[in-house]
């Protein structure tokens, strides 16, 4: 193997993969290096995606699509219900160890080196000039030099640190969250469900995503600063004392989801960060699995136009940063405005806002292409959109 | 002090996220708290999902 690649992506995610993937297709020689023993596992996502984002990306192919959603429900505090039906460009639940996988040969296909049990520690530098990494491969210790570093390195973002990044997310910013996947429920395998409420997910939502027949992920996130007094566990096993105390748990999952707007700086000489990593992340969803794959494919093409540049100095890589603001950027800067509006609503404001969702007839329930974008892509806003429209 | 409670992590750099000074460790079955530069901020213990982490007392740094 060799020690020295125009291009290191540290981390095997989505992110990662995309990066890889394009840095290898515009011509430069990558590694990307993956803690983990497997591409894609744990699996610590509820796995919706939108169908039109991730076409951008490959086919759909029911290797790795669990299920297809073109419904969502909605539960209000109260317990109100709100069906949202037939919506034409739906979604997908994933099954992301394959998708995952999927992602990775990509990757691979294109020409990038993989290892994954490699464990990145630190950057190899030259006074401040980052040359490399520094990580352990199977309890050896091992040096890789490159021109540039991606990293998408996940919520831990620790790679970014070291070159000097901030990094560090507020708390408030960041839902904590756990999912367990359970056999033997009552759901829809076309339909989303989403619970609302201060006593269900404060700050947070949380969801019943099928994977099949009987068969979910049901999860949850709490705002960080809601965790302290009561954690997202507790929360979990409330909800499922309460709605499905016979479910069988195949698997239980946590993680942070960085619902903050994307970080200020995501590029620095000779480095980039991309995914969870950087805070890509849509603010009122938390999803981040495409828009992980959207900063991963701008940082590889930057990094691969770099290697044929010759340059890799901040200043050259500085349109990674204009790319993204650009394509999600700035719209996740709105949605994090409308995410803080949207967490002052009292129980009370979401019980009155789903009573009158469910008064307007079924024909009319999607109220045009607002609502159905507004659904798809961010789950929440529905109930901003429609206290818009309820105090015109 | 900051301590692991033992068999309960699930690995997943939610702490480390929100950790001001870069004093966890995480591997891909190990958690580390690097006391050396810890603050004891207690940033880490509000916001893991499943209770690992803990605030003790630490006789020993008192002496
Ligand atoms: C409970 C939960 C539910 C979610 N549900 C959804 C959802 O339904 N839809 C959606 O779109 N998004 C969802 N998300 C968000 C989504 O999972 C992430 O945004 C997405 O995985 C980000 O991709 P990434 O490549 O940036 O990071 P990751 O997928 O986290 O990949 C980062 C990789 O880097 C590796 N790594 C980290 N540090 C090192 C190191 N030092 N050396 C080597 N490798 C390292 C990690 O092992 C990991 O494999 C959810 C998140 C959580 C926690
Ligand atoms: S947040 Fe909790 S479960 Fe996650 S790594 Fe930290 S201690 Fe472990
Ligand atoms: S107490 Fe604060 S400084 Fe110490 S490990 Fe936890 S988050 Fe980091």
């Amino acid at each position: 193997m060799k020690d020295e690649y125009d291009v290191i992506v540290v981390g095997g995610g989505p992110a990662g993969s995309m990066a890889a993937k394009f840095a290898a297709e515009g011509g430069a020689s990558v590694l990307m290096l993956e803690k983990d023993r497997d591409i894609g596992m744990p699996v610590r996502c509820g796995e919706a995606v939108g169908a039109d984002g991730l076409a951008r990306f490959l086919e759909p192919n029911d290797k790795w699509i669990a299920s297809k959603i073109n419904s969502f429900r909605l539960v209000s505090p109260s317990g109100l219900i709100v069906d949202i039906e037939g919506l034409s460009d739906g979604g997908y639940v994933l099954d992301r160890r394959i998708f995952d996988y999927e992602l990775a040969l990509m990757a691979g296909n294109a020409g990038a080196s993989i290892m994954t049990k490699a464990y990145v520690y630190d950057l190899i530098k030259d006074g401040d000039s980052i040359k490399g990494v520094k990580l352990k491969y199977l309890n050896e210790k091992v040096e890789f030099r490159s021109k540039i570093i991606i990293a998408a390195d996940g919520v831990e973002s620790r790679v970014g640190r070291w070159a000097g990044i901030k990094t560090t997310i507020k708390i408030k910013d960041m839902e904590s969250a756990i999912q367990i996947s359970v056999g033997n429920v009552d759901c829809k395998s076309n339909r989303l469900d989403f619970y609302l409420g201060s006593e269900v997910a404060p700050g947070g939502y949380l969801w019943v995503f099928p994977k099949g027949e009987n068969y979910a992920n049901i999860g949850l996130g709490v705002a960080g600063n809601h965790n302290k007094s009561k954690s997202a566990r507790k929360y979990l096993d409330d909800f499922m004392e309460k709605n499905y105390p016979e479910a069988s748990i195949l698997t239980t999952v946590v993680g942070g989801v960085p619902c903050a707007h994307t970080l200020p700086k995501i590029a620095a000489d000779n480095i980039m960060i991309a995914g969870d990593a950087a805070h890509m992340v849509n603010p009122v969803s938390g999803g981040g699995i495409v828009s992980g794959m959207q900063g991963g494919r701008l940082a590889g093409t930057r990094a691969a136009e770099a290697v044929r540049a010759g340059d890799y100095s901040y200043k050259f890589l500085t349109k990674y940063e204009k790319d993204w603001h650009k394509l999600l950027g700035k719209s996740y800067e709105r949605m994090y405005k409308i995410k803080s509006a949207v967490s002052k609503l009292t129980d009370d404001d979401l019980n009155r806002t789903a009573e009158i969702i469910s008064s307007l007839p079924q024909s009319k329930r999607t109220l045009g292409r607002v609502f159905k974008t507004a659904l798809l892509k961010h789950p929440k806003l529905l109930f901003d959109v429609v206290r818009a429209f309820a105090s015109v | 002090m900051i301590i692991v409670e033992e068999n309960k992590c699930d690995f997943c750099g939610t702490c480390v996220a929100v950790c001001p000074v870069d004093a966890i460790e995480l591997f891909e079955a190990q958690i580390d708290i690097l006391h050396d530069r810890c603050i004891d901020c207690d940033l880490c213990v509000w916001i893991c999902p499943i209770e690992v982490l803990h605030t003790v007392e630490n006789e020993a740094t008192l002496a």
